[in-house]
């Protein structure tokens, strides 16, 4: 195993992609709206080919833009099937989505003599390469440092989002764990709701051009989740989240690199290796969590019917 | 319930001699079928024009071509199975599950192709790559279920984990499959986004059996299934095996996942699932009607939406069905007889009718009560009353009131006199008296019966009112009777001096 520069990039961006995901995923979590990530990453399909075809070129800034739009339409779009429809609620996410979905599979492939537009790259992404698309270069201590345009991008998504949570902290937190009471102080519910869609289906468009959508689910869900296993709080949830956001982006690229080698492999995709770090990390913090663990559980209830 | 079974079984029997009598008059050969393909492909891009002539479309429509046939009818097939275990899925609000599920047939694929590679297959056996696909939806659906049991998160956080990381897992063994020096795995990312086109006999006759044992399967567990959906509790108190039974039906998803897979791909077979079970539901209020719609709607998208694909150069025909069945959904939403958003509006349109029209009688009512009343008259004598008295009666606007009124005059149970009095007409008296009893029946009923404040009364009692039916307020007689009422005149339980009251 090889460790270059590169490697440290490819990590550097999988970390900032994870906590930029991971601060809006701790609120989906709480509000029991994870498959909302799932469902808008999906969905964006359709904004990325429409904002492609208006423009004709794959500059960023029109597919982000459409893909931003369709992002919030899907939550729009889901709410008022539930509610009209009296659809429940996870049927109405699927159907949103998917025909979203299919719209944009079918847009992509109309525009696909155009342009090398491929689903793929949406789904996985291609982290491996983003250390490519160098955006700066400076020099630090006699070495040369190339900055990729990802980590630049990913880095003020990172950035918004904090700065979003931070300054809207109390009225997050009160709208999501008890909407009647925020709207009594005079906090729109509504308003926090869509507000925390638009801030997921940006960090969902901005990350999955850079490392691609299964990242990015992974990230909206699986870390915040983890920290809920560990605490109650939720300024140590946020924090907790990130750090393990970062951990699964280390761990995962370093078993894209080392794993498939004891099956005989060359190395494997690290967008998917990522996830499923993320995945191990959670499996380790859902058996031996000190609060809330299987473990934890088994022993507390062993020592209840002993004093019993 | 017998007559259902026989229905649904006899209508299966239709399909499955029309499917064997597709694959009869077939040919067998894989080459064959690709050349037939190919031949209609380029016969389509050589056309020129962007619409296809009427003998192309004839020839879709009627399934004259070998391999729109097989397409058309193994989509439809597909459709009745998805129709019948969506449903089931959907009353149970599990209809995410199919999604984490089918995402979680992706590393399946991918190791099976691993090990059938390994030991000497060719690797795209679809038998083999189906079989570890639902090894590891089944697995993936075991640890939301555990998730969820066993921790403190929530059943959508359980579906969101098991969701990514499996597809991360599968994303990851497609890389490795990748870089596999002899095998070809181009044909695995099919399972992503689907290819229906790509279909042959084997698949099909796979597709048909799968297809037959599912609805067999929810045939005779049709009683055990419904009950599971409806009241969990119930089942629960019946003894009835709750964990086996949402295995079952979370099997039965799988295996219709997993054999749609190949054409519509995972992403989207979820639409499969959900999109006409939540249609149909627009239209009846009966399961089994449900459960027949929800095929019959899924088999129409299926048919509509292969033969557009197959008309059209390059529309995946994943995608087209979906939207197909979406633009079904969206018209039984607004259309449906049942719950449909339109039927909807004009029950409440007419309820509100109703009600505003009853409140304008009780309230003309009560001031003739009350002039009655002031002139110390034995009985309500039905003479004209100000317009500005009712006004003041509720919290009513103008505009209001003058819409109630004209509503009122439309349907004869008023007239107006001179534009500032009206005057009710026999049946309207008739009317008043009876909305006015029927609100202090339940007016009484509720002070004597369920110690609501006389103060507080009124407004409970508008609440329901509106809506006694004949035998409800004979009840109500009856039972007040029994307390010492006097039901033959109420007064007002809560007027100003009840002292003074008439009776």
């Amino acid at each position: 195993m090889i460790w270059l520069p590169f490697d440290t990039w490819i990590v550097i961006i999988g970390a900032l992609c994870a906590v930029a995901c991971a601060l809006p995923g701790c609120f989906l979590v709480l509000r029991k709206m994870s498959m909302m990530g799932d469902a808008i990453s999906h969905a964006v399909l359709p904004g990325l080919a429409i904002g492609f075809l208006l423009t004709g070129s794959r500059s960023s800034l029109p597919m982000f833009i459409g893909a931003a739009v369709v992002g919030v339409l899907t939550a729009i779009f889901t709410q008022w099937i539930s509610r009209f429809g009296r659809v429940d609620r996870g049927a109405a996410m699927g159907i949103v989505f998917t025909s979203l979905f299919a719209l944009g599979l079918l847009l992509i492939v109309q525009a696909s003599d155009q342009v090398d537009l491929d689903p793929g790259c949406v789904l996985y992404g291609a982290v491996e390469l983003t250390p490519l698309d160098v955006i700066h270069t400076f020099h630090f201590v006699g070495s040369e440092i190339e900055v990729p345009r990802a980590a630049v991008s990913l880095g003020v998504v990172v950035l918004l989002n904090s700065l979003l949570i931070l300054l809207l902290f109390k009225e997050f937190n009160l709208s999501s764990f008890d909407p009647s009471l925020a709207t009594t102080v005079g906090i729109n519910a509504t308003v926090m709701h869509y507000l925390l869609m638009a801030m997921v289906a940006i960090t969902t468009v901005a990350s999955f051009e850079a490392v691609g959508s299964i990242i990015v689910i992974a990230m909206l869900v699986v870390p915040a989740s983890a920290a809920y296993l560990l605490t109650d709080r939720l300024s140590v949830m946020l924090g907790l989240s990130a750090v393990i956001g970062i951990l699964s982006a280390g761990l995962g690229h370093l078993g894209a690199i080392t794993v498939p080698l004891w099956f005989g492999f060359e190395s494997t995709t690290t967008s998917g290796m990522m996830a499923c770090a993320a995945g191990f990390l959670f499996a380790l913090i859902w058996v031996f969590s000190p609060r809330y663990g299987l473990l934890a559980r088994k022993f507390r209830r062993k020592g209840k019917v002993e004093n019993e | 319930m017998n007559a259902f079974r026989y229905r649904c079984a006899a209508l299966m029997i239709f399909f499955i001699l029309m499917w064997i009598g597709v694959a009869q008059s077939a040919p067998l050969h894989v080459n064959d079928i690709v050349e037939t393909r190919d031949y209609q492909r380029q016969s389509l891009s050589n056309s020129g024009a962007d619409w296809p002539s009427v003998e192309e479309l004839a020839a879709v429509i009627f399934l004259k071509n070998y391999n729109t046939r097989l397409v058309v009818l193994s989509t439809m097939l597909l459709g009745i199975a998805s129709g019948l275990v969506g449903s089931f899925l959907l009353l149970r609000k599990r209809s995410l599950m199919g999604d984490a599920l089918s995402h979680a047939c992706l590393p399946g694929i991918g190791i099976l192709f691993i090990v059938m590679v390994s030991f000497g297959g060719s690797g795209k056996a679809l038998p083999g790559l189906l079989a570890g696909a639902s090894i590891t939806g089944l697995i993936g659906v075991g640890c939301v279920l555990l998730i969820r049991n066993t921790s403190r998160i929530k059943d959508d956080a359980a579906m969101g984990i098991v969701l990514s990381v499996f597809f991360g897992l599968g994303v990851a063994v497609l890389g490795m499959v990748q870089t596999m020096p002899a095998a070809s795995a181009a044909g695995l990312e099919s399972f992503i986004y689907g290819k229906a086109a790509s279909m042959v006999m084997q698949d099909a006759v796979l597709i048909g059996l799968v297809v037959l044992v599912c609805v067999v399967i929810c045939i005779l567990m049709f009683k055990e299934l419904t009950l599971l959906c409806f009241d969990e509790a119930f089942t629960r108190a019946l003894g009835w095996p709750l964990h086996t039974l949402d295995l079952i039906l979370l099997s039965l998803v799988s295996a219709v996942t997993v054999i749609g897979l190949q054409s519509v791909g995972l992403i989207l077979i979820i639409a499969f699932l959900i999109t006409p079970v939540a249609a149909a539901r627009f239209w009846t209020d009966d399961l089994r009607k449900m459960l027949l719609l929800a095929g019959l709607l899924r088999g129409l998208s299926g048919w509509m939406g292969s033969s557009i694909s197959a008309l059209t150069p390059r529309l995946p025909a994943g995608a087209v069905i979906v939207l197909v069945a979406t633009l079904l959904f969206l018209v039984s939403m607004f259309f449906g007889t049942a719950r449909g958003v339109l039927m909807r509006q004009r029950a409440q349109w007419r309820l509100q009718r109703k009600v505003g029209q009853q409140n304008l009688l009780r309230a003309v009512y009560e001031l003739q009560e009350e002039s009655a009343r002031q002139e110390e008259l034995s009985e309500i004598i039905n003479r004209k009353i100000e317009l500005k008295a009712v006004l003041a009666k509720r919290s009513w606007s103008v505009r209001q009131l003058r819409r109630l009124v004209g509503r009122a005059e439309h349907g004869g149970a008023l007239a107006r006199l001179d534009g500032k009095h009206i005057q009710l007409s026999e049946s309207g008296f008739g009317a008043a008296a009876r909305a006015t009893r029927n609100h202090r029946l339940w007016e009484t009923y509720l002070i004597t019966h369920a110690d609501v404040a006389p103060q507080h009364v009124d407004r409970d009692a508008d609440l329901v009112e509106h809506v006694l039916g004949s035998e409800l307020v004979e009840k109500l007689e009856e039972c007040l009777k029994e307390s010492g009422q006097d039901v033959d005149y109420i007064a007002n339980p809560h007027a100003h001096h009840p002292g003074e009251s008439v009776a």
